[in-house]
This record gives structure tokens, sequence and C-alpha cells, in this order.
């Protein structure tokens, strides 16, 4: 072999070995933690008695897609929490819980819950910690126990070390685990659709002429209830759907207060393009089913919030122009990069 | 004559030392063990999980196959007027019928003649929206709360009694009384939560004193939770799974537990 030849394999592996170092040196960014966006208010979730951990963090996604969290091991949080739906279970109006058992409610999704100040339909649950424990142990849901769940954690290969790694200490409490899954949830922010761009002067972004229009629109004629930036107010009411067959009676199953019959949280309005079915047992299929039902469909059902009956009249007059303005306003809304984030898949 | 005066003097030595014995010091900055007894009943009869037979006020019959309920923020008022309350945090106790152990509230006071105690039945409000870090022992909802704890509605159940009764006609004759609610986070729900105050002086004053152990003991009839103010029939309502349900119910038992006696 001539003296050439060994120097082009020296040269290259000197290459190889600089390419190697150029990887090492950059090195992925370190875990930033919770971060508020620039245009949303102070979040409401207590960061202060759970700060976010990667370890804490990561330890929280590996439970949310835990099937051992469900009595028959078969299904996780992420099963009726799809990230590709915006953490809604796509195309169902209602979820199957273990055993196809059915509910009475659409999953609503796991969207910037850190401004959330209750959770569930009816809010029956204030703190997001005590969250999990509702799906784990419903009869139609999870239908398993919470000392159930934490067993099969502590006997599980992985999971002591998981904890220790995350709290510093292997055991599994129910503080551990819950906190753990607070982490993640408070962690699914979106706040990259185009109206937070625009809100944000980031990279020349604007509306166009009908979303500006729709934008005006939906401040007027929604804005009371879907207020921005989150696009709602936290608040219970009644939108005037049908009593079904279910009869449903919403937060008056919480507090048993007859003027809180029919009445609902109101969702926000971010991501409607990948979280249909809409309405709490997801009976509007589509958008324009909505609208439809806002201009149209209106019910004076008992607590029917006020300003659904103004002048006389039920519901909000549309004309089908402000229908197509609002409808382009909204689909500034749609968050694509939470949908692909990876941060948050399983 | 000498007799006499022996035995005058002998009797003398014995009531002199009994009032001796009444009259302890008690030293208010030592802290001594004191135990609250449930002792749960129902009328006459010693509760007997799963095999006794009852009968309600509606005459129906009925056995109790679970009994659950927790006692909390115990407030002990000396002879002086001076309250005594025992620290938060060590303060929260799970009365299980099927678990001896807990049938004793095991307390340190300080030393004293008490008159009256008081606690909560059930989880104060303030408790029941603590952080979950705050919710220990007892209160775990992953351990010895897990029956005691309404998810879908967060809050603890403070009292539980579940049974079986012939005149129930579903499957299986089940009969569930669950009664919770703190009063709600942020608008208000019912609130069930009752402070139960009683007399220590009539049934035997409580002598609290470093190096023994001094017994309360109190019957809790579960046949006043079913009657009083109003007279439950299984018939009519064998379930009971919410706050303003409950109200009645924690109306009756508010009445249920006596002072019986005290073991100084």
């Amino acid at each position: 072999m001539n003296r050439k030849y060994w120097l082009f394999i020296l040269f290259f592996l000197a290459g190889i070995y600089a390419c190697q170092k150029e990887v090492t040196e950059t090195a992925p960014a370190p875990f930033a933690g919770f971060q508020k966006p620039a245009n949303f208010p102070e979040p409401a979730y207590h960061f202060n008695t759970n700060t976010v951990t990667k370890d804490g963090f990561e330890l929280g996604r590996k439970l949310f897609y835990e099937t051992m969290l469900s009595v028959n091991n078969t299904i996780s949080c992420g099963s009726c929490h799809i990230q590709t739906s915006a953490f809604t279970h796509h195309g169902h109006t209602v979820s199957h819980g273990v055993f196809d058992r059915l509910g009475t409610r659409n999953s609503p999704p796991i969207m910037n819950l850190a401004w959330n100040t209750s959770f569930m339909w009816d809010g029956g649950i204030a703190d997001l910690d005590l969250q999990s424990v509702a799906p784990i142990t419903n009869h139609l849901e999870m239908d398993e126990t919470m000392p159930n769940v934490l067993n099969k954690l502590r006997n599980s290969a992985l999971y002591p070390a998981l904890f220790q790694k995350a709290y510093g200490s292997a055991e599994i409490t129910t503080t551990a685990f819950l906190k753990s899954l607070s982490q993640f949830m408070a962690m699914c922010v979106s706040s990259n659709s185009k109206y937070d761009s625009v809100m944000r002067n980031e990279g020349n972004k604007a509306f166009t002429a009908d979303e500006l229009a729709g934008r005006e629109l939906v401040k007027q004629k929604c804005g009371n209830c879907h207020r921005e930036p989150l696009f709602t107010d936290n608040s219970f009411r009644n939108n005037g759907l049908a009593i079904s067959m279910v009869n449903d009676e919403g937060r008056y199953l919480v507090t048993q207060n007859n003027a809180d019959k029919y009445r609902f949280k109101v969702p926000s309005l971010r991501n409607l393009a990948y979280t249909a079915p809409f309405m709490h047992d997801g009976r509007l299929l589509t958008l324009d089913a909505v609208l439809d039902h806002y201009t149209m469909q209106v019910q004076s059902t008992p607590n029917l919030d006020p300003l659904l009956q103004q002048n006389g009249t039920l519901g909000i007059p549309l004309t089908a122009g402000e229908r197509t303005k609002i409808i382009a306003f909204l689909n500034t809304l749609n968050d694509r990069s939470f949908l692909f984030d990876k941060r948050f898949s399983e | 004559m000498k007799k006499f005066l022996s035995i005058a003097v002998l009797s003398t030595i014995i009531l002199s030392s009994c009032k001796k014995d009444s009259t302890p010091e008690y030293d208010p900055n030592v802290k001594a063990d004191l135990s609250v007894e449930f002792d749960n009943i129902a009328g006459a009869a010693d509760l007997q999980l799963n095999t006794g037979s009852y009968t309600n006020a509606a005459g129906e019959s009925f056995k109790v196959t679970k009994l659950k309920y927790y006692v909390s923020n115990f407030k002990f008022t000396n002879a002086n007027g001076t309250v005594y309350t025992v620290p938060q945090n060590e303060s929260y106790f799970l009365i299980d019928e099927s678990n001896a152990a807990s049938h004793e509230a095991e307390l340190s006071i300080p030393e004293g003649e008490y008159t009256s105690v008081s606690f909560v039945l059930g989880v104060d409000s303030l408790r029941n929206t603590m952080d979950v870090s705050q919710r220990t022992g007892v209160l775990d909802v992953s351990g010895a709360a897990t029956d005691m704890y309404w998810s879908w509605n967060s809050g603890y159940i403070f009292f539980r009694m579940d049974g079986t009764s012939p005149s129930i006609a579903a499957a299986g004759n089940v009969f569930q009384y669950h009664v919770g609610g703190f009063g709600g986070y942020s608008s208000p729900q019912p609130n069930n939560l009752k402070t139960i105050t009683l007399d220590l002086t009539t049934r035997g004053t409580p002598k609290v004193k470093a190096g023994k152990a001094t017994n309360i003991h109190l019957m809790v009839d579960i046949l006043k939770a079913l009657s009083g103010t109003t007279n439950f029939s299984f018939a009519a309502i064998a379930h009971i799974h919410s706050a303003a349900a409950g109200t009645s119910v924690a109306n009756n038992y508010v009445n249920m537990i006596r002072h019986d006696h005290t073991e100084n």
C-alpha cells in the first residue's frame, strides 16, 4: 500500500471525527419547561406547587400513553385524546372506554389546560392534579382503581426508575403520579396558529380581508363567551341545544343548583378543524352545522343563555356572507404544528 | 371503741387518698395520650357487618356491608374553658367498621380534665381544596380514600353506608348511602359538613395525664342516620350519591353520636 493511500485514509478518519464532534456540539436545546406564549394571559395552573421538569414531563407523557391505567390494560389517556386530532377522539360523538362501553359526553381537547379554571364539561373538577382520577376510575372509561394503577406501575420493570429520575425517589405516590400527568397536560400548549402569529407580529403574517372581517364578527357575536385569546371565558352556559334522550343536565349534576341545569362549559374555538364533532355530546358533526345551530336551531330550554335570546329572537342571526367570513377567521385558529409536536407524541 | 377508732382512721386515710387521686396535678405544657373510640351500634345491638340484621324506622330489615366515615378537626375544652385544637395535619381519621384498628382516633393533647369534645364529621372544605400533596394517609385517593372520594365532582365522601335490604326490588337488593359535599370550589354547592359537640361531664370526665391512656368511648348509632328529621325507606331511596340528596342523611346523623363512658 502506498503512502498516499494511507494519508487519504487518515484524512478521511479525521473528517469523520470532526463531523462527530460537530454533532455533539449541537446537542438539543435544554428543556425549556413551561413557556407562556407572549399573547396569552398568566396561566391559572399552580406551577408553584408543580414545577415542570424534563424528567417529570417525560414521565407524565409516558403515563399519558400508558394502557396500564385501564382495568384490562387496553386503553390509555391517548386512546380518546389523540394528538393528531388536537387530543380529541376524532369522529366519535362520545368515546368508547374499556369493553367498548360508551359514555355520554364528547372527549374534549387536551389543549391549553394550564389556563382552564375547571375541568370536564360540567366543571366538576377544579384542580388539574385531580382530573386524571376521574377517567381512570369511571366505569365507562378506564374502570380501574387508583390503588391498582399505582401497584401496576410499582411492579413494572420501568416505572420505579422513571419516578426515581423525576422525583429522586423510586416510591410511586399519588402525588408524584398525578403531578407528572399534570406536567404533561399543562405543557400541551397550542399557540402557533395564524391568529397567534398575527397577534405576535411574527414573520409579516396578516389576516386577509375576510379573516379580518370575520374576526370582528366573532368578537361581536361570539366573543362574550369565546373570548380572545383562548376563545373561552371558562363559564358555563346553556347554548340552546335541544334536550336529548340522555337528558344530560350538565353543571347541575355538580352544583345541584337549578340555575345550572343544561349549562356546559364554553369550549375554545381553537383547532376546530381537527376536533369535530362538536358540542358536549358531539351531536354536531361540522362547523357548518354549528353555525346552523346558532342561527336557526337554538331552543328555548331552561336557563338558555340571555345572549342567545336578545330582542325576542332565539339564536344569533347571520347572513351567508357573515358566515363565510366567520369561518375564514375560525380557520386562522388552527394550529397544525400542535398536532405534530414531537414533544407530545407517544 | 378501739376497733371503731381504727376503722375511722383507716377510712379517713382511704378517703383522703381517694381525694388526692381525684385531683391530680395537671401540667398544661405536658401532652398525654387520649383516644376517642367510635363504637358503631344499631340501636341496642353492636353493629355486625354482613351478618347482623336490623330494622329501620320504616320497618324495613337491612344488613350493612360497609360503614365508613371521616372524623376530623378535634377540639377539646377543659374545665377552665380553655380550648385545645389538635393540629390539623394530625386530625383526620377514617373510621372503618371492618377495621378494628381504625375505631380509635389516637390523639395527644395537653394534660387536664376536659368537659367537651367537638369534631367535624367529614373532611373540612379547606382540606377538600388543598393541593394533592396535602392529601396523604387516610386522605390518599389512591389509598385509604379510594372508595371515599368522588372523582367526577372532586371531594371526599364524608359518610358511607352500603348494605342490602329485602325491601329493595332491584337486583342484589343493594342500597348505598354516600354523603359528601363541602360547599364547592368556586360556585356554591350543598354543604353537608357537620360539627358535632359532645358534653363529657355526665358520663365520665376524661382526666388526661401523662403516663396513662384515657379513652373516651362514643356510641355511634347508625339507625339514627336513617331516622330523625327524615325517616328513610330503602324501598323509596336505595341510592344516594350526591351532595344535595345526602343533606337529609347528614341532618339525621348529626345526632347519631353520644358519649357513653370514659376509661380514665
